[in-house]
């Protein structure tokens, strides 16, 4: 057993988990590298079938290129797919930087689902190595009653004894990836020969090395165009993952409050 | 292009060895990594200037320590809230770091860190000494199984890097790291803010001459998954697909081959393993290991749920209903005697009882005494005791299944690791203990027949009830005692607590089959006519009745049945109107290999009724016989 294997057989474990204590359940699917791998772990998890929803918050805004993949895959790999639009813009927090505000409707979106779907836990991929205020996660997070997320008081949770029960109206979020790193995800596409929207390869000498919205995600100069090469350049830099996010930079806190009012 | 070296290949790439930073709250644990991270060349572009100009910005004097308390509450506060995780590398590999605060009421969040980890850095004050809080962390390290670990004596530049101090302080902690059983690998006199003996040597400090904090943690072996320890695989779900049953859960010690016997606890039965069924993987499994996430079949339709445990049918784990526990409390409400908590072991839960609280440890002075409780943060060796059998190993044995959980209604609220277990004779156990005064044997002498339960099963509509009123009264008309227990006499009274869905349904028969299995010991003929709709469910019932039952599938096709729809059930299903309704929006398994099958779309009234009298004659009514002359 090798480290990737390693990883894989925990976020399975992670993903059983989920399953066997949460109903209703769905999977957030931006579309990004992780949770395209995540959806991977979880055919695995449940031999070729994901037995629960794929949802994807769609703000209108996402690149071409994303939507063709999320039309080609969500058919290949057999998704039940819910991808319904985001609330509008006026509806967002006004006191946020502007590019804030644009990602705060995914939080909406989010919320929207909730209500709309009954979910009573949502898997989304994040991983404690992109930033540090999701450092601070547990694999299973409760959300309060508003979807907040209080950092300050949560659980225990040691020995794979994941919190699964919760008062009524506790939403929580599934974290099936919190242990891995950027450069562990490039690996394991590599490895499994998971298909990526190709905009995570170079083109013109540029890239996208996080996934978000257009307008308010940018490209990083790079030449990689294979994932051998994605990883020799992840290897040498010491640019932060999300720097081509542009909410993450307008303040100095903008990212936590987006955080701990309901964001990924 | 067999040459190309893929990335996997790269020895810097394994996954991060992760160890936890653990020590009293002032102590400079977070000043050591985060000096740790800019000396090994770990920290992002900007985030040191990030920092300052942020310090700047407050008019602070920039720390080593603010590369970690990356929120802004935490800078307001300056201290640590929770765990954190860090990456940073040597030239040998990566690390992954568990910030652990020292703060006291932080220590669930240390707990939760310190438990993923593959060993652990105590940091010391040199100028402060072993505090109450060090050899709590040390303890603790220790009980939650981290099986290595380094001290740093820190802060040494306040002490004018003196020798002397630092022997002081190292004696003193060795002492109680003897104490508790812990050997520490190195212990490394360092100043963190000045990066003293972190990752270069300190020329500071020439009298110590042995390895700096990263040589130490490059010399610590990676923590191995225990493969050459004997089979548990706990069942963390069931999955039907195909009509076809995969047991699934995670292999936490060590292999199993295909064609192996398992042996499923608490049950005691035994199957073969079919296969190891998997999605996406090059080529079919013969062998699964320790730390794989597995599926599996079974040659047989053995009762197994989430909670049982898998292991060979040699070496298998201990059951006791009474256990002894090393015990760490993380509730601000003390805990006591006599307190009903759940026991989460592996996948299993129990409902347990605090039967005593035997020694409340000291971890300061490591002094026993007794207690009649303990407090946030104590450490204790209590005795649990459960109603029903646990499953279970001792911690030093296999720790996977040595250790657990426990919660009060919806929260962690300790630990602990089983360090022995006793049978203790129960009241609910003395009700099941007291022997019959007439045995089963006795009442088939008088009866002239055994007891027994029919246990018929089929779809809506096969004719069950139909069959089962026919049959109760040809044996009634015979001077038989028999009963027939169906879905509106038990839905109505014992079951009435019970819906419909999956989990209800199981309990439903499984309820059944125990009243069914007393009525049988009381030399009845029952006839039960449930649905059961799954091959699991009926195995179950075929366990709680052991040999008094014969499974008799009254089959019909599925046309046949909705083409009587005696209820209108089957229209009102078509119509959305009944959830959940077999074989229409729930699964239906027919029984594999009945006793008897009935086929009642062939078959009139009168020739089922005939074929099932028949089999009872047989194989019920002659039984006597054997019986009587075995008794003689």
């Amino acid at each position: 057993m090798d480290d990737l294997d390693a990883l894989e057989a925990q976020s399975i474990f992670i993903l059983r988990e989920a399953f066997n204590k949460f109903e209703p359940l769905g999977l957030l699917w931006s579309l990004g590298k992780d949770s395209c791998v995540m959806i991977w772990l979880a055919k695995k998890a449940f031999l070729g079938r994901m037995p629960f929803p794929a949802i994807h918050l769609d703000t209108g805004l996402e690149f071409p290129e994303a939507y063709a993949f999320r039309d080609r895959y969500s058919k290949e790999w057999d998704l039940d797919l819910i991808a319904d639009d985001c609330p509008p813009l006026e509806e967002v927090d006004p006191s946020l930087p502007p590019d804030s505000r644009l990602a705060a409707r995914k939080s909406l979106g989010l919320q929207q689902a909730i209500d709309r779907y009954g979910y009573k836990a949502l898997i989304t991929g994040i991983r404690r190595d992109e930033q540090a205020t999701r450092a601070k996660e547990r694999v299973f997070s409760p959300r309060g009653v508003d979807n907040s997320w209080d950092f300050r008081e949560q659980p225990p949770e040691f020995w794979d004894q994941y919190n699964t029960d919760f008062p009524p109206g506790t939403h929580v979020r599934v974290h099936p990836l919190l242990h891995w790193t950027e450069v562990d995800i490039w690996r394991y596409i590599e490895r499994e020969n998971i298909p990526m929207v190709p905009l995570y390869y170079a083109k013109n000498g540029e890239r996208y090395r996080s996934l978000g919205e257009m307008g308010i995600t940018l490209p990083i100069k790079s030449n990689a165009t294979t994932i051998a090469q994605i990883i020799t350049e992840l290897d040498e830099t010491k640019d932060p993952e999300r720097a081509g996010r542009t909410m993450d930079h307008e303040s100095e806190d903008s990212f936590e409050r987006l955080r701990t009012t309901g964001y990924l | 292009m067999g040459t190309e070296i893929k990335a996997t290949d790269i020895k810097i790439k394994e996954r991060a060895f992760p160890i936890v930073i653990v020590g009293h709250i002032d102590h400079g644990k977070s000043t050591l990594i985060g000096r740790m991270l800019h000396d090994t060349g770990s920290l992002p572009n900007g985030k040191v200037e990030e920092l300052q100009s942020s310090c700047d910005r407050r008019s602070a004097p920039f720390e080593w320590s603010f590369v970690l308390d990356s929120l802004q509450l935490e800078r307001d506060q300056a201290i640590t809230v929770d765990s954190t995780q860090i990456w940073f590398h040597t030239e040998t590999r990566r690390y992954v770091i568990i910030d652990a605060p020292g703060h006291r009421e932080f220590l669930r969040n240390m707990v939760t860190g310190a438990a993923n980890a593959n060993a652990g850095v105590i940091v010391i004050d040199a100028e402060q000494g072993v505090s109450e809080q060090t050899r709590r962390h040390a303890y603790l390290l220790h009980l939650i199984g981290i099986p290595q670990v380094i001290v740093a004596i820190n802060k040494m530049d306040l002490v004018d890097y003196s020798e002397d101090r630092f022997k002081e302080v190292e004696a003193e902690m060795t002492a109680y790291l003897k104490e508790i059983g812990l050997d520490a690998q190195a212990m490394i006199p360092v100043s963190a803010a000045n990066g003293e003996n972190l990752s270069r040597k300190s020329y500071k400090m020439p009298w110590y001459t042995g390895l700096t904090v990263t040589d130490a943690l490059d010399a610590f072996p990676r923590v191995a998954a225990p493969v050459e320890r004997p089979f548990r695989m706990p069942v963390q779900d069931i999955y039907r697909y195909d009509g076809r049953r995969l047991i699934a859960g995670r292999v936490e010690s060590g292999q199993l081959e295909v064609g192996s016997d398992l042996t499923v606890w608490p049950t005691g039965r035994t199957a073969k393993v079919l296969s190891f069924e998997s999605w996406a993987t090059p080529k079919e499994k013969a062998t699964i290991s320790a730390g794989e996430s597995v599926a599996l079949t079974l040659s047989d339709e053995l009762f197994v749920e989430r909670g049982h445990i898998l292991t060979l049918p040699t070496a298998g784990p201990r059951t006791a209903n009474t256990l002894s526990v090393r015990l760490f409390w993380l509730s601000k409400t003390p805990l006591q005697r006599g307190e009903s908590l759940t026991l989460k072991l592996a996948t299993a839960e129990y409902d347990v009882v605090v039967e005593s609280i035997d020694t409340v440890i000291d971890v300061d002075d490591l002094s026993r005494g007794r207690g009649h409780e303990v407090i946030q943060n104590g450490v204790a060796e209590i005795t649990l005791r459960c109603r029903s059998n646990i499953t279970y190993d001792l911690f030093y044995d296999l720790p996977a299944l040595g250790r657990a959980v426990l919660i009060d209604g919806y929260q962690v609220v300790g630990g602990c690791i089983i360090e022995g277990g006793a049978d203790v004779e129960t009241a609910s156990r003395n009700l099941t203990a007291v022997p019959q005064s007439v045995s089963s044997d006795e009442r088939q002498v008088a009866n002239g027949y055994p007891g027994a339960v029919l246990w018929m099963s089929g779809l809506s509509g096969a004719g069950k009830s139909t069959l089962a009123m026919a049959l109760q009264r040809e044996l009634f008309n015979r001077n038989i005692y028999v009963y027939t227990l169906d879905g509106d006499n038990v839905r109505n009274g014992l079951n009435r607590d019970l819906g419909f869905s999956e989990e209800e349904r199981d309990e439903n028969i499984r309820r059944v089959a125990e009243v069914a299995k007393l009525f049988a010991d009381a030399g009845m003929i029952v006839i039960s006519a449930f649905i059961a709709p799954t091959n699991a469910a009926r195995a179950q019932a075929r366990e709680i009745i052991g040999d008094r039952f014969h499974e008799v599938h009254i089959s019909a096709d599925m046309n046949v049945c909705e083409s009587r729809d005696v209820k209108g059930l089957y229209a009102k299903a078509r119509r959305g109107e009944i959830e959940d309704f077999t074989g229409i929006s729930s699964p239906w398994e027919p029984p594999e290999n009945p006793d008897l099958e009935v086929n009642t779309g062939e078959l009139s009234l009168d020739d089922s009724l005939g074929k099932m009298v028949r089999y009872i004659e047989q194989r019920v009514l002659q039984a006597k016989d054997k019986a009587i002359s075995s008794n003689h």
